[in-house]
């Protein structure tokens, strides 16, 4: 579809002076200058700043401080494990879910479940894991009674393996919405022309279709490893008292007021996760320019 | 062709085999709350007696205030937000279509920034901001709208931006001027009513992000839903884990219904709205 508004010159307009066009945008800028930028400046500026104000580079190396070191480590294991994991068999399910008839029942069904669980995570999801894993939660009783114990649910609270799983039940959602177009984007001609050439359905996924789908696949592997990382309340619910990830010890160095000079130490936590975002985000900003060359019908 | 209908049954096999092992492990925890709930007194029997509390609006109210308060407390935020951003986002982007062409990168930078930020992060850095919303204008709940609009501007340009895309903004509000119209009737009686299906689902998924806020009300010390339930989580859980899942089943019914209304593709969720390609900009 042409967009015309933007391709033509604004020559029937320009003769009004710009600066009372200017004024039509001041509202926003205010906005996001008070609520979005100053915000971000007070979090990169305070990362060197001491508790006097004077510039200083304690706040970031006290980043090296084992506690905070294990903090960002487990953060991206966290991330990488359930983005990876949820990207494959978000993968397959949105694979499972396109080759069911466009619009079907089917379809709308997989999509508004995971548009909902994609959203679920927080709160409401760790009451649903605790009580399926507590002592005499549904699964604990189910698996008891086929022989497998589930320890007394202990191991949901290790952000190893609890959280793991439960980051799981909204990484999968996310990749099947997220991944979905690019496999409704696969041709069926294509899998025809492979199969008149001789091809089987493994030359198929090894060089027709995995490759149309690498870069959205990686793109969208990106996103969810961001939309992990950033998360604070599924985990804030599930281990209060612990402070095993990134963001969990920004939360509490924020309402710690114990320790004076803590609050911009939390400064420097923060610009870290604001770092690592970044470059994730530029990657796949990067993949998603890519993925759209092959993907533009 | 006996290959071919040899494929379409591998094709079904495999298609049902998949999506049932997901379904099990996607019901499974959402059985347990829905057990949790129906537990009798000492984890014995079976007892309806949560979620006919739940459906009495006086009996929660009066017994667990915090609920109350949280409910309307985000029934109130979602309402103001998706306003303020509204209010923020539609006359700009129309604007910058019309006079501003040049600013349209740097106005789409600043909405997608949030996705970089981290809502944790974005608490620190609001922190000292809100002290002064707090001294001037007093501490009510509802001022964190203004920090829910910067959370929800990426999604919410996202779909503004696809609405606007959709019909020719210039023609439009030319012949309207040319008529003698205002340009507040422009925005109100031309643009507004053309823009219906991106409002709607912009505000939708503002209403949603809302709903589901834990993070910055909860280190600000405000109480919104997800609060009152996380507090609640620890006295009394029944109540807190039906208040969950209602809200759960809630939110597929209405996602479910809209996927039947409307034309564009069913469930659409916050990320697929990001993800919509953009029409090259080159075309003739």
């Amino acid at each position: 579809m042409a967009d015309t508004a933007s391709v033509r010159p604004a020559g029937a307009l320009r003769r009004l002076r710009p600066s009372g066009a200017l004024a039509g945008v001041v509202p926003f800028f205010a906005y996001t200058t008070v609520f979005l930028l100053i915000p971000t400046l007070v979090v990169v500026i305070g990362a060197f700043l001491d508790g006097d104000n004077r510039p200083t580079l304690g706040n970031v190396s006290a980043l090296t401080q084992p506690a905070v070191v294990r903090g960002l480590v487990q953060s991206v294991v966290l991330s990488a494990v359930t983005a990876l994991g949820g990207a494959v068999i978000g993968g397959v399910l949105a694979y499972a879910v396109s080759t069911a008839r466009p619009g079907s029942v089917t379809q709308r069904f997989f999509t508004s479940l995971c548009g909902v669980l994609a959203q679920f995570g927080g709160v409401a999801l760790a009451f649903a894991f605790i009580a399926s894993f507590s002592a005499q939660g549904l699964l604990s009783v189910l698996l008891s009674e086929v022989g497998m114990s589930t320890g007394g649910g202990l191991w949901l609270y290790e952000w190893d393996r609890g959280l793991m799983l439960v980051y799981l039940y909204f990484q999968i959602p996310l990749m099947l919405i997220v991944f979905l177009p690019a496999v409704e984007g696969l041709r069926p001609q294509w899998r025809e022309a492979t199969e008149t050439l001789g091809g089987t359905t493994w030359t198929y996924w090894r060089r027709v279709a995995g490759p149309i789908l690498l870069p959205s696949f990686v793109g969208a592997t990106l996103l969810l490893f961001t939309n992990a990382f950033s998360a604070y309340s599924t985990a804030k619910a599930l281990v209060p008292q612990a402070n095993p990830l990134l963001p969990l010890q920004i939360g509490s160095s924020l309402s710690s007021e114990v320790i004076l000079g803590q609050e911009n130490i939390g400064k420097a936590m923060a610009f870290e996760m604001v770092v690592v975002v970044a470059v994730v985000m530029a990657l796949y900003a990067w993949l998603d320019k890519r993925s759209g060359r092959w993907m533009s019908r | 062709m006996s290959g071919r209908s040899a494929f379409r049954r591998r094709q079904r096999v495999f298609r049902w085999v998949t999506l049932t092992l997901l379904m099990v492990f996607f019901l499974l925890p959402l059985l347990g709350m829905l057990e949790f709930t129906l537990q009798g007194p000492g984890g014995n029997g079976r007892t309806l007696d949560t979620w006919r509390t739940l459906a009495d609006v006086s009996q929660i109210s009066l017994e667990y205030p915090a609920l109350k308060e949280g409910f309307l407390a985000s029934v109130g935020l979602a309402v103001i937000t998706p306003l303020v951003m509204l209010v923020l986002l539609v006359p700009t982007m129309t604007w910058v279509r019309l006079r501003l062409p040049g600013l349209s990168r740097t106005v789409e930078f600043v909405c997608l920034l949030p996705l970089t930020v981290p809502a944790i992060v974005l608490v620190v850095g609001l922190t000292p901001v809100y002290a002064w919303v707090y001294y001037l204008v007093g501490s009510s709940t509802m001022w964190l709208a203004l920090a829910y609009v910067v959370l929800v501007l990426p999604y919410a340009y996202r779909s503004l931006d696809a609405g606007l895309r959709a019909i020719d903004v210039r023609t439009l509000s030319e012949a309207a001027r040319s008529l003698g119209a205002s340009w507040f009737t422009v925005m109100w009686r031309v643009v507004l009513p053309n823009l219906r299906t991106a409002v709607l689902s912009a505000s939708f998924l503002s209403v949603a992000l809302v709903l589901g806020e834990f993070t910055i009300a909860s280190l600000f010390s405000k109480k919104n839903l997800q609060v009152a339930m996380y507090e609640l989580g620890k006295s009394d859980a029944k109540i807190s884990v039906a208040v969950g899942l209602a809200s759960l089943v809630f939110g597929f019914v209405v996602l479910f219904a809209m996927s039947f209304v409307g034309t564009r593709p069913a469930g659409a969720g916050r990320v697929a709205r990001l993800r919509r390609p953009r029409p090259a900009k080159e075309t003739p």
